[in-house]
């Protein structure tokens, strides 16, 4: 049943199709894609600065392994902490003290179908190959009312050579619920895998949902992630980007705001280096009026990686009194850095406060010369104002302990000593 | 302390300095006057270590040394200090966390183990107070949102902090009202001691009422002309510097 013809994809040709309990109607959809799509080139808009030929080129497998321990990919320490090795779960890695009000199932668990996804998958190559080839993936409903104290940590880890991991994330905030989850995506071992991941978040009415996300897979993974975010009346919701590493990876992040008088906040911040491509799409659709939303990516790109930014804000027909801010800042560090950057907003109502910008430039050198005659190295004045920089995003996160674990990869990484 | 002698130095090609000489011992005061376009920041650039300017001739030994050698951040360990004409603003950098981290390198390249939070954090209000800074501005990001005088104030109270044996004042009092003027000068006094230097580059006579210098310089065309006491310096502001140019037909 999963074997596709009439196209030129290869990488899903050693892959078994999904077992797991999904709609008839989005396996068959998936399928279809996949049958009839082609690996989009530049010249499709969407992927015009990110070519995936890479991508293509790999046979990637799936294989349930172990890995001994997550000490290094450990976010926080909270007792509610899911661990999946290439999609897979690890009850050996993961603890599941649950407080009142979370649940937590998995879908190789789960008795029930699938609710209908929410993502397209029509024409989307990467949602159709999760959505056929799922590994596993999870299901969290923060009960009404309920105030989640600790973080829900996922870590997600890839080992091995050419595998892929297919995972799906699905959260229910449900009514006037508070929560933060923390993701973690990380390269244990092996070359070429590829973690494509999609999440489906539902935000109730009045909850209040927090993602802190950090992506620190290896220069030689991939990773594809897309969220699809429903916000009702009242909601707040916040993600955090960090993109500390990776070897191409690109963010679909899509929030659809659908009830009156929500808060929208999403903040980036990604540093690359050596052949690293990050791109982040982002999306934040108005539908209603009396929302905001607050948007702040911003990234540091040396060597010759390239970093990719296209946010788009819709403010539909009817949606007055939308305050929509959105900005985009990169330094690069190296003539052969380069940036892709595209704000967009398309307004269609009259009343509106909308704003978007776009910044590149490089380093300040007045400031590291400032900072050099008061006898400050090179490096320590050049990491300063870099990390000033970037802080303004980092201060966007509120759980410290999420903040000093971005502080340890970045100087792990970068050789940052702040 | 520092021995400058025959100094040329270029901006894109154009000499700037042009056969500099100086001499400045400690515990001295030295102004250095002049018209618009004569040198006076290039020759403070020179000395800090800008890049963009290069020296094609001459010499700069700081005690011992030979400053024109050094990085501009050994420069600044070996007690060199400039405040700068135009401070920089730095958003996101803390003010003193930054001069914490200068402070330390510094005592790392003297050898010395770092300063403790507590004796740092005690340096930090005594200081502030001597220019009058506001403790909270001190901890705010490096010049960001500071007004004119503010920023000219932490410049001092860098130089308070950093201790240096030599600094070298661009145009510190330009643009500074005459409340601004008194506190900048009045905390480069009280920094005075017999083993260190003060070299002010100003426009104005105006600061040298306040900080009473034991030479004035005047330069003209890259090159010290004329060296006098303080009063020279009056001279100047009543006279001009069209005097000069005819007593010594240049």
């Amino acid at each position: 049943m999963t074997v596709i013809e009439g196209n030129n994809i290869s990488f899903t040709e050693k892959l078994k199709g999904t077992s797991l309990p999904i709609q008839q109607e989005d396996l068959a959809t998936a399928l279809e894609t996949l049958a009839v799509t082609s690996m989009p080139t530049t010249r499709v808009e969407a992927w015009k600065y990110t070519r995936l030929t890479k991508i293509g080129k790999v046979n990637f497998t799936n294989e349930e392994v172990a890995v001994n321990s997550i000490d290094n990919y450990r976010i926080c320490a909270s007792e509610i902490t899911l661990v999946f090795v290439n999609g897979h779960y690890s009850e050996v890695l993961s603890s599941r003290q649950l407080p009142e009000g979370v649940n937590v199932e998995l879908i190789s668990k789960s008795t029930h179908q699938l609710e209908k996804t929410s993502v397209k998958l029509e024409g989307e190559i990467f949602n159709a190959t999760n959505t056929a080839f799922l590994n596993d993936g999870v299901i969290i409903r923060i009960a009404a009312n309920a105030v989640i104290e600790q973080p829900i940590q996922m870590v997600h880890i890839l080992k091995g050579d050419h595998v892929i991991s297919n995972f799906k994330t699905i959260i229910h905030a449900e009514k006037f619920s508070k929560a933060e989850i923390v993701q973690g995506f990380f390269t244990d071992e092996g070359t070429s895998n590829f973690c494509n991941s999609i999440s489906e978040i539902n935000v109730a009415e009045n909850a209040h949902l927090t993602i802190n996300k950090i992506q620190y897979e290896s220069e030689e993974s991939f990773h594809i992630s897309t969220e699809e975010v429903q916000q009702a009346t009242d909601s707040n919701f916040k993600i955090n980007t960090f993109t500390l590493n990776g070897g191409l990876v690109r963010n679909n992040l899509h929030i659809n705001v659908n009830g009156k008088n929500c808060e929208s906040h999403l903040n980036g911040a990604y540093l690359l280096k050596n052949k690293q491509h990050v791109d982040n799409h982002s999306v934040v659709d108005h539908k209603v009026p009396n929302c905001e939303s607050h948007e702040l990516y911003k990234g540091v790109i040396d060597e010759n990686a390239t970093a990719v930014f296209n946010g788009k804000v819709y403010v539909r027909p009817d949606a007055q009194k939308i305050n929509a801010f959105q900005s985009n800042a990169n330094v690069l560090l190296s003539d052969n850095a380069t940036i892709y950057s595209k704000p967009e907003l398309e307004i269609y109502a009259d009343d509106v406060k909308c704003s978007h910008g776009s910044t590149t430039g490089q380093l300040d050198e007045e400031a590291v010369f400032y900072l050099r005659a008061r006898g400050l190295s090179e490096k320590s004045a050049r990491q300063l104002v870099v990390s000033a920089f970037i802080g303004e995003v980092i201060e966007k996160v509120e759980n410290e302990e999420v903040v000093t674990f971005i502080n340890k990869k970045l100087k792990e990484r970068f050789d940052w000593n702040i | 302390m520092i021995e400058i002698i025959d100094l040329h130095a270029s901006v894109e090609g154009k000499e700037i300095l042009k056969g500099l000489t100086l001499t400045v011992n400690p515990g001295e005061v030295h102004a250095i006057m002049g018209p618009n376009g004569a040198g006076k920041s290039t020759l403070a650039s020179v000395l800090a270590g800008r890049e963009e300017f290069e020296v094609t001739q001459g010499s700069v030994t700081f005690e011992v040394k030979d400053l024109l050698e050094m990085e501009t951040e050994d420069r600044a360990r070996e007690g060199v200090f400039l405040a700068f004409q135009y401070p920089v603003e730095i958003p996101g950098v803390s003010n003193v966390n930054f001069l914490k981290t200068a402070i330390n390198e510094i005592r790392e390249h003297k050898g010395e183990d770092p300063i403790s939070a507590k004796d740092f954090m005690a340096m930090v209000r005594e200081k502030s107070a001597l220019v009058e800074l506001d403790s909270k501005l001190a901890s705010r990001s490096v010049n960001e949102g500071f007004s004119g005088g503010e920023k000219k104030r932490n410049e001092i109270f860098q130089m308070a902090m950093l201790n240096p044996k030599l600094s070298i004042l661009d145009e510190t009092d330009s643009g500074l009202d005459i409340d601004a003027l008194r506190i900048v000068a009045n905390g480069v006094n009280k920094l005075k001691t017999p083993n260190n230097a003060t070299i002010i580059i100003t426009h104005y006579q105006r600061l040298l009422d306040y900080i009473v210098p034991d030479f004035v310089h005047v330069l003209y065309n890259g090159k010290i002309v004329k060296t006098g006491p303080k009063e020279l310096a009056l001279e100047l502001e009543e006279k001009g510097y069209d005097w000069i140019k005819e007593e010594l037909a240049l």
